[in-house]
């Protein structure tokens, strides 16, 4: 659905940074389910240094004004980057191990603050984590 | 057991480290050698908070290490050391003289070095000390993740395989 040529570009809310092409797969991903890509900004970390990998992120959510961080591994350097920036601003929050069903809950969850958003998308992404078995 | 693999990675712990090569090693404790993570315990829990809880994970700054490092070889479960830079490693081997190879995980850009394969940049005293090494009959190669071909030295300094 278009919105028509005078609409704004959505505000960019969360940051998306993991390893080889993942935050780029995931945006994509959201785009094409729901056109809200806009809202996410996805970053590489391919052949960074942790400092790079560091200010990289700062530079995004100083563009941006973003306050959230989307992560792959909890182990990866994208997220020990982002703990350090959680670490330095209270209004920054890191969201770790994130999937797609997270991030659709995030982007459509615009009326709350987006700590209050990153919260309630955790808890929908866990949550779509199921196994099933052959009974 | 004991320690399986001594790599020079300027991440420390991330990925590659925990999943890439900790799961086919089934490495049960890392030992991350570093004067400065060693010396806060801001960055120790940053990186205690990154390993799963299968692990075990050892700070030592470099002259801890080599002290103690009789007692991670005798570890009876796989290990993994992790440097963050060639100098630490170069003085871990120095002080250990017990090492027989050491693996170039990630050494990344930053102005002085040079690339020599998509994920080993070095400035020249860099080079000197893994040529060093080697001249010390240690085996340096290159290898970021496990299924990679293992690079040997000579062909990382000559920069053929970008």
């Amino acid at each position: 659905m278009s919105n028509g040529g005078s609409a704004e570009a959505p505000k960019v809310r969360a940051i998306v940074i993991g390893h080889g092409d993942f935050s780029a797969g995931l945006v994509s991903a959201v785009d094409q389910i729901c056109g809200m890509a806009g809202r996410l900004v996805g970053l590489s970390m391919m052949g960074l240094t942790p400092e790079d990998i560091e200010t990289a992120i700062r530079g995004e959510l100083a563009r941006t004004g973003a306050h959230v961080i989307f992560t792959d591994l909890p182990a990866g350097s994208a997220t020990l980057a982002a703990r350090r920036i959680v670490k330095d601003d209270s209004s920054m929050v890191l969201v770790s191990g994130v999937n797609l069903a997270t991030l659709l809950d995030f982007v459509f969850n615009t009326e709350v603050s987006p700590i209050e958003a990153a919260r309630s998308a955790a808890d929908r992404g866990k949550a779509s984590l199921i196994v099933v078995e052959r009974s | 057991m004991g320690i399986h693999l001594y790599r020079i990675d300027d991440r420390l712990i991330h990925g590659q480290v925990v999943v890439g090569w900790g799961q086919p090693l089934n490495a049960r404790f890392l030992i991350l050698v570093d004067d400065l993570v060693a010396s806060s315990d801001w960055e120790k829990e940053l990186y205690r908070m990154a390993v799963p809880p299968e692990m075990d994970i050892y700070f030592a700054d470099v002259s801890t290490a080599i002290k103690d490092h009789p007692r991670y070889a005798a570890d009876p479960r796989p290990g993994i050391l992790i440097a963050g830079d060639t100098d630490s490693m170069h003085r871990l081997v120095k002080g250990v003289k017990a090492i027989g190879s050491v693996n170039l995980g990630g050494i990344h850009h930053r102005a002085g070095r040079a690339e020599k394969l998509r994920y080993v940049f070095l400035t020249p005293a860099e080079e000197e000390q893994l040529r060093a090494l080697e001249a010390s009959g240690v085996e340096v190669t290159a290898q970021d993740v496990p299924s990679a071909r293992a690079v040997p030295l000579s062909e990382i300094l000559e920069g053929a395989s970008k």
